[in-house]
């Protein structure tokens, strides 16, 4: 159970203001929705929180203690993991290998880890990769290529979960399976924070949805509130004028 | 107060030599993405033509330096393009270093074949006769004064192009964005054209000034003027105003370190390395890249069956054997450094083949392996191995330490200006006391010989034992290898190659992982150079140059990076095919040494390389024991009729080249019906032969689970 907690974060990219005094909270149990338009800075945020760039100004805090300052490995080892909106998957590898790697890692760090081999079994059997599981991800579709990034970030039994547009490239059938799976993985006990364009997967399953527009949170509540809210409406569609 | 201004002035000349030549690698990586390792072989080009016309041929001065830079070097850099690298902008970066370092290699051996070495050729500095400029206390020569007004010239006349000339304006939009350029009518092959004309312009001219000072021999000039990159790696390879300050930087260190330096016997060296002492630590300066790769077609790194890895490791013991009873004497000497040098190509595996990490220092590695074993083995002690293998891989961890920073090029550049520090200067030092608690002799000035192993009261000091023994070493490497690729270590350095930025967040150490495959990698080529040394008997600072090492980096890329093939690929060639082929063909010797260059410079026409296909040829016979036994037997029946004297040695080598190919041809016919059925296509199936309910299944597994499957036809 871990509770994600990432407070005034600002991130500036020379003279533009990438995000600007972003806060949100992922509750463990829950899935917490980012939404906004392209280039609202959800990347960005993620970044910040994994470790790959560092914010100006900002906290990102996990169960109430400060990852700042700590790398990527170490925030891995607290219990963070991440998918991808343009995949980082091991192309030379397989799909089981991929998985391998993640687990493997996890033992080398974890006391809890079970054995990887066999945790990489669940995995491929959870996810429904048996049919692919000995086919070079290079060569997979980017549906699938996005479960085994999912698969990895799980292999490494993270208590929080940041997932960047994991159902891009999915149909419509596969949407709904994936929208199940993300109510279990919350269910189990994770903080799983979701950034995606698909209204629909975000309204099925987030519990709290914050939305980012030019880099600032500019309307946060329940998916009911957000479809309702005119600040939202105004940046998904143009200002209307009233 | 006069010495300090006599050293500015000549390191202020220094400098504008470094600007002009480094302005122009610049040029041509900015505008098309490839970093020319062979800038600096081009200038040395240059140089020669210049020697040619003007003091050979003695042509005027003007006519000699209009033809050289207004044809010449236009005309060859525009060759280069056309030929060369056009065909690069697609390729992956190891791809463009190797046809980069291939040119370099053969430029310098097309440079040796024109211009025999050894003789000497001087070359006077222009207006020699004149009287020196007085300079309040200090002095400046007209030729000083000449190529600083060029430097300056330079820096005009780029700033000029680039700003006021509508090719200028091309240039740096093609920098910016190729496909937009091409859309605003800008049409990137005629700037790319005009940037290597010039760019290869301004090495020539470079070339021109710095050889007078210098004598006109091709390595050490294509290597020399490798201190002008360091300059544009100051300007972070973008920045023309930069890479200046870097020129003048590195001009006015070397010409401070030649007055200021004290005068012992183990400083001199350091003035000489110093260019690639200042690029290492700008390497390390530059700004940390962001940790982030993105998914590419990645080549395919096989993985070997442990079946498969122990019968190569058994085929290459048995041509060891074969070879050390049929061959004579000489052959064996010749031919027994296939070995040795494979090791060394094979340490590359996992470092360039798995790990994505570029090193050109192997064989200086192998040169502090080779100087382990000769002095800790003296009487062959085995041990001595081990402790090659031990402060090689120290050594390796430490060179890993900037490549945690660097990637492709950098890392590229630093391991090679690591290997030019060792041959400059380390490699050089005399015997010297380490805080007087003891005493290192590195090659003490001069050659050193290492004596053979001895295992247990054997003695490998023979040739016909000795072959064995490369052989046995060679296998043994292999197995570690393959031993690797299917481990978790394996796994995790082909993901670290594939994407840092997942490797970090999933928990990964970078740094530990680096290091180790660094380690593994520099221990292997350790070894490989102790065995080449024993196998030579003696060992030279040269053996381990730079230079020497560049054609066993780029043949081991062209072999196929991530396989063991790759690696037996280049030490064969290099030790193998190229002194066969001087001794079927004495009349072409001197021609072979463009060979390796040319081999390199192919696979940017080729990426995939002519070498996979052939290696695909020969996989029926690795794969099928039904066809590997035979050849075996055959190959062995030879051997028997060869030892019992019914074959001599040129029907023998016949027979035993022949029959594997001829095994591969007969395996194919066999097997060509079948995998023709296989891989029938869809739309013939039912036509060609009945459909039947396997078919169907097949059908389902290409489509998926609900049609979101692989695609494609049947795999």
């Amino acid at each position: 159970m871990a509770r994600l907690e990432v407070r005034s974060v600002t991130v500036r990219f020379g003279g533009n203001v990438a995000l600007d005094d972003v806060g949100f909270v992922a509750e463990p149990g829950r899935v917490t929705g980012l939404i906004g338009p392209n280039g609202a800075g959800k990347t960005t945020l993620f970044n910040v929180i994994s470790g790959l760039l560092s914010p100006h100004a900002g906290r990102v805090l996990l169960n109430g203690s400060d990852l700042g300052g700590l790398r990527p490995a170490r925030r891995a080892r607290a219990g963070l993991a991440r998918t991808f909106q343009q995949l980082e998957l091991f192309g030379s590898l397989t799909v089981r290998e991929n998985l391998r790697v993640a687990a493997d890692l996890h033992r080398r760090w974890s006391r809890r880890a079970g054995d990887p081999a066999r945790r990489t079994e669940d995995l491929i059997a959870r996810l429904d990769l048996h049919g692919v599981a000995d086919v070079r991800v290079d060569a997979l579709p980017t549906g699938q290529a996005r479960l085994v990034e999912l698969g990895r970030a799980l292999a490494i039994e993270p208590s929080v979960l940041l997932l960047d547009e994991p159902a891009a490239g999915q149909d419509e059938s596969e949407t709904g399976r994936f929208a199940v799976l993300l109510r279990e993985l919350a269910a189990e006990g994770r903080a799983v924070v979701l950034v995606e364009h698909d209204v629909h997967l975000v309204m099925a399953t987030c519990a709290q949805v914050y939305v980012l527009d030019f880099g600032r949170v500019i309307a946060s509540g329940t998916p009911a509130e957000i479809q309702r809210d005119e600040t939202v409406l105004a940046a998904y569609l143009g200002n209307v004028p009233a | 107060m006069d010495k300090l201004l006599t050293f500015t002035v000549v390191g202020v000349a220094t400098a504008a030599i470094y600007a002009v030549i480094a302005s122009g690698l610049v040029l041509t990586y900015t505008t098309t993405g490839v970093f020319n390792f062979a800038h600096g072989a081009a200038g040395m080009l240059g140089a020669f033509c210049y020697w040619q016309l003007r003091f050979d041929w003695g042509w005027p001065t003007p006519v000699a330096l209009l033809v050289v830079l207004g044809i010449l070097g236009p005309a060859f850099g525009v060759l280069l393009e056309r030929v060369i690298m056009r065909g690069l902008a697609e390729a992956s970066e190891t791809v463009r270093l190797v046809v980069s370092i291939s040119l370099l290699i053969g430029l310098i051996g097309l440079a040796q074949i024109i211009w025999a070495p050894g003789i000497s050729r001087p070359m006077r500095t222009f207006f020699q006769a004149a009287a020196p400029v007085r300079l309040g206390p200090a002095s400046i020569t007209v030729h000083q004064i000449i190529t600083i007004a060029v430097a300056v010239a330079v820096a005009l006349g780029l700033r000029a192009v680039l700003y006021g000339l509508r090719l200028g304006v091309a240039m740096r939009a093609t920098v910016d964005d190729r496909s937009l350029a091409r859309l605003v009518g800008v049409r990137p092959e005629r700037v790319a054209m005009a940037a290597w004309a010039l760019g290869t312009c301004l090495a020539a001219l470079g070339g021109i000034l710095i050889a007078p000072g210098i004598s006109l021999d091709a390595a050490t000039l294509s290597l020399l003027i490798v201190n002008a990159y360091a300059a544009a790696i100051f300007g972070r390879l973008r920045s023309l105003p930069m890479t200046f300050v870097g020129a003048l930087v590195l001009g006015l260190t070397d010409a401070y370190l030649t007055g200021y330096l004290p005068q012992n016997q183990y400083l001199p060296g350091l003035r000489l390395a110093s260019p690639v002492i200042l690029l290492f630590l700008v390497l390390l300066a530059l700004p940390n890249p962001r940790l982030r790769g993105r998914l590419r077609i990645t080549p395919e790194v096989p993985r070997p069956t442990a079946a498969g890895a122990v019968t190569f490791a058994a085929l290459v013991v048995l041509s060891g054997v074969i070879a050390a009873t049929t061959m004579t004497e000489p052959d064996l000497l010749t031919y027994a450094r296939v070995f040795p040098v494979g090791i060394i190509a094979l340490s590359l595996v996992p470092l360039t083949g798995y790990a994505g990490q570029i090193s050109l220092c192997q064989l200086s590695f192998a040169g502090i392996g080779a100087v382990t074993v000769a002095h800790l083995g003296s009487d062959g002690n085995p041990a001595a191995l081990l402790w090659a293998a031990a402060i090689t891989a120290a050594v390796g961890a430490l060179i890993a330490l900037p490549a945690l920073r660097l990637s492709g090029i950098y890392l590229a550049l630093a391991t090679a200006a690591f290997a030019v520090a060792l041959d400059r200067w380390i490699f050089t030092l005399p015997r010297f006391s380490v805080f007087g608690l003891f005493d290192v002799a590195l090659f003490g000035q001069g050659t050193l010989s290492v004596a053979p192993l001895e295992v247990a009261g054997v003695g490998f000091g023979g040739a016909r034992a000795r072959m064995v023994l490369m052989a046995g070493a060679f296998a043994l490497a292999a197995l570690v290898v393959v031993a690797v690729r299917r481990s978790r270590f394996g796994r995790q350095l082909l993901a670290m190659k594939d994407s840092e930025a997942a490797c970090a967040t999933l928990g990964m150490n970078l740094l530990g992982t680096k290091v180790a495959v660094f380690a593994l990698s520099a221990a292997m080529a350790g070894v490989g150079g102790a065995l080449l040394g024993m196998e030579r008997g003696s060992i030279a600072p040269g053996t381990f140059e730079l230079v020497a090492g560049l054609p066993i980096f780029a043949l081991a890329v062209v072999g196929g990076v991530g396989t063991i093939g790759g690696a037996l690929f280049a030490g064969l060639s290099l030790h193998g095919l190229l002194p066969l082929l001087a001794a079927l063909l004495p009349g072409v010797t001197g021609y072979l040494v463009l060979l390796p260059g040319l081999a390199g410079i192919g696979l940017g026409r080729n990426p995939a390389g002519a070498v996979t296909d052939i290696r695909d040829g020969f996989a029926p016979l690795v794969r099928s024991p039904r066809v590997l036994g035979p050849t075996v037997a055959l190959v062995v029946g030879w051997w028997v009729l060869r030892l019992a004297g019914v074959l001599t040695n040129w029907p023998f080598a016949l027979l035993v080249l022949a029959t594997p190919v001829g095994a591969v041809v007969a395996a194919q016919l066999a097997e060509r019906p079948r995998a023709h059925d296989e891989a029938l296509a869809w739309e013939w199936r039912g036509l060609l032969r009945r459909w039947s309910e396997s078919d169907l299944e097949e059908l389902d597994r290409a489509l998926g689970p609900l049609g979101a499957g692989v695609g494609g036809g049947p795999a």
